[in-house]
C-alpha cells in the first residue's frame, strides 16, 4: 500500500531559501542543498523547490539551484516557478528535477500541459493551483502570486488539468497560506472527490494534526514550510504522529 | 568504479548519475554497444513506454550486449521500464517482443488503486536475496511484472495485489522502483551492487 507522504518546500530566490507569509517580506533562511540535505536525512518523503525570483537573471540561477540540490538529494524533486515553457522544463529536468510543476502559465495557456505530458510523461507534470474561497461559493483560482484572479473555478479548473495530462496536483489555499491556522480541508475534499491523481495540501500547516486533518479531507500528501524551516518539528516526527491515526506512512 | 549508464532517449538521467555518484561510481553515458558489453558496470534506465524502449535498444545493438552481460553475471541493474524490457512481452505494446532475460509477461495494473502508483511502497524480499532488503522504495509506475520468474530471487509489493517491485540474480539487479530516489534504503541498495561488482 502507498504511504501518505510529507514534503517540505523550500521557496527560493536567488539561490538562496527565502521565507514569507503570502509571498511578502521575504528574508534570507539559508543555503539550498545544505536545507534538501537536512529534511531528506530527518525523514522527507519529497521535496519541492518553488523559485520566487522577481528577474530573468535570478531566474537564469534556478537550475543551478537544482543541481546543487541534486548532487546531495536522493528523493524525489519537483520544481515549480517560471515555468512557461517545454524548454524551461526541459532545462530544469536536465539539471536533476524528478517533476516540474506549473502555475500561472498554464492558466494562460492550458494547452502547456498537454505539451509536457507528450514530451515528458504525467509523471513529471504537476499543476500547482492557488485557490481563494469566493465569497458567492467555491473557490477561485489566483495567479500571479495573488495578484490576479482570471475567474476560474478552482475545482473545475483541477478537473481540466488532469484531463489535458497534469499527474499531480499541488493545492495550495490562498486564505490559509501562511496563517498557520490549519488547511482549507473542504477545498481538499472538494478537488479529492474530482479528480483521479495524488492531490498534495498546501498552505495553512502550524503542526501535526493539521496534518492529519488534510490527510482525512482526502490529500494523498502533505507540503508545508514555515513548520519545518524553524526547526519546531521534523518530517519523521509528524509522520509519528500521522501513523497513530492510522495512516501509513514511511520510517 | 566506471558504470555504463545507457541513453535511450527520454529518460531523465540527472537523478540515476547524481546517485551513482553519491555511491562512489563513476557513471559514464553512452549508446556505444561495445562500451555497454566491456564497461565493468552497466546501468539501465528506463522511462518511457514498452515498444519505443526495445526499439532503441535494437537500433544499436544494445539488445545483445545486455543480453550477453546478463547471461554472463556481468554487474548489471536495469530500473523500472529497464526491469520491464527484460520480460518476453508488455501488455503496453502487444506484438514486441522484449530481451526475453525473464520468463514472464509485463501486464498493467488493475482494480481500485492510482495507477500510474505514484509514491512509496513496501518491499519484501524473498530469503534469498542478498542484495534486496526490506524498506519502502520509490516506484513511478503503471506496469509491472506479476509473479517472480523462474531462476531468479527478487522482492514483492503490494498496489492492488501483488507485484515484482524487483529481481536480483547474482551481480545482476532489475528494480521496478527508482533506487537513486529510494533515500538513503535505495543508496545503500546501490552500493551493496557496486560492491559487489567490485568483485
Amino acid at each position: 500500500m502507498l504511504t501518505r507522504r510529507v514534503i517540505p518546500c523550500l521557496d527560493v530566490r536567488d539561490g538562496r531559501v527565502v521565507k514569507g507569509v503570502r509571498f511578502q517580506n521575504l528574508r534570507d533562511a539559508g543555503d539550498p542543498a545544505e536545507q534538501a540535505a537536512r529534511y531528506e536525512a530527518t525523514g522527507a518523503d519529497e521535496l519541492v523547490i518553488l523559485d520566487v525570483s522577481a528577474t530573468p537573471e535570478g531566474r537564469a540561477n534556478a537550475a543551478h539551484t537544482v543541481a546543487a540540490v541534486r548532487r546531495v538529494l536522493g528523493i524525489p524533486l519537483t520544481v515549480g516557478g517560471g515555468i512557461r515553457a517545454v524548454d524551461d522544463a526541459a532545462r530544469l529536468l536536465d539539471a536533476g528535477a524528478d517533476k516540474v510543476s506549473v502555475n500561472t502559465a498554464a492558466v494562460t495557456d492550458p494547452a502547456l500541459l498537454e505539451r509536457l505530458a507528450a514530451r515528458f510523461g504525467r509523471q513529471f507534470t504537476v499543476i500547482a493551483i492557488d485557490a481563494a474561497r469566493n465569497p458567492a461559493g467555491g473557490w477561485e483560482v489566483v495567479v500571479r502570486s495573488g495578484t490576479h484572479r482570471p475567474g476560474l473555478d478552482a475545482v473545475g479548473w483541477a478537473r481540466d488539468a488532469v484531463a489535458r495530462g497534469a499527474g499531480e496536483i499541488l493545492l495550495t489555499s490562498w486564505d490559509q497560506d501562511g496563517t498557520r491556522e490549519g488547511y482549507d480541508t473542504a477545498l481538499l475534499a472538494a478537488v479529492s472527490d474530482a479528480v483521479d491523481v495524488p492531490v498534495i495540501a498546501s498552505g495553512g500547516a502550524d503542526h501535526a494534526e493539521h496534518l492529519v486533518e488534510a490527510l482525512r479531507a482526502g490529500a494523498d500528501a502533505v507540503l508545508a514550510a514555515s513548520i519545518f524551516h524553524d526547526g519546531d518539528t521534523t518530517p519523521a516526527r509528524v509522520k509519528d504522529v500521522i501513523a497513530t491515526h492510522g495512516f501509513e506512512v514511511r520510517r | 568504479m566506471k558504470v555504463a549508464v545507457v541513453h535511450t532517449g527520454v529518460a531523465n538521467l540527472a537523478s540515476v548519475l547524481a546517485g551513482l555518484r553519491r555511491v562512489g561510481g563513476d557513471p559514464v553515458v553512452t549508446t556505444d554497444a561495445d562500451e555497454v558489453a566491456e564497461a565493468p558496470a552497466a546501468f539501465l534506465p528506463g522511462v518511457g513506454a514498452f515498444g519505443p524502449g526495445m526499439e532503441a535498444l535494437r537500433a544499436g545493438g544494445l539488445d545483445q550486449a545486455l543480453r550477453e552481460r546478463i547471461a554472463a553475471d556481468r554487474p548489471t541493474t536495469c530500473i523500472c521500464l529497464g526491469l520491464q524490457l527484460l520480460a518476453r512481452a508488455s501488455e503496453e505494446s502487444p506484438g514486441v517482443a522484449g530481451l526475453g532475460v525473464l520468463d514472464g509477461e509485463v501486464t498493467r495494473f488493475r482494480g481500485d488503486v492510482l495507477v500510474p502508483q505514484f509514491g512509496w511502497n513496501l518491499v519484501h524480499p524473498t530469503p534469498g536475496c542478498r542484495l534486496l532488503e526490506p524498506g519502502h522504495a520509490y516506484f513511478a509506475n503503471s506496469y509491472k511484472l506479476d509473479a517472480l520468474p523462474p531462476g531468479w530471487e527478487g522482492a514483492l509489493g503490494d498496489h492492488g495485489g501483488p507485484f515484482v517491485a524487483a529481481v536480483e540474480r547474482g551481480r545482476v539487479l532489475g528494480c521496478q522502483f527508482h533506487p537513486e530516489l529510494s533515500g538513503v534504503w535505495g543508496q545503500a541498495l546501490l552500493r551493496r551492487w557496486l560492491e559487489a561488482a567490485a568483485c
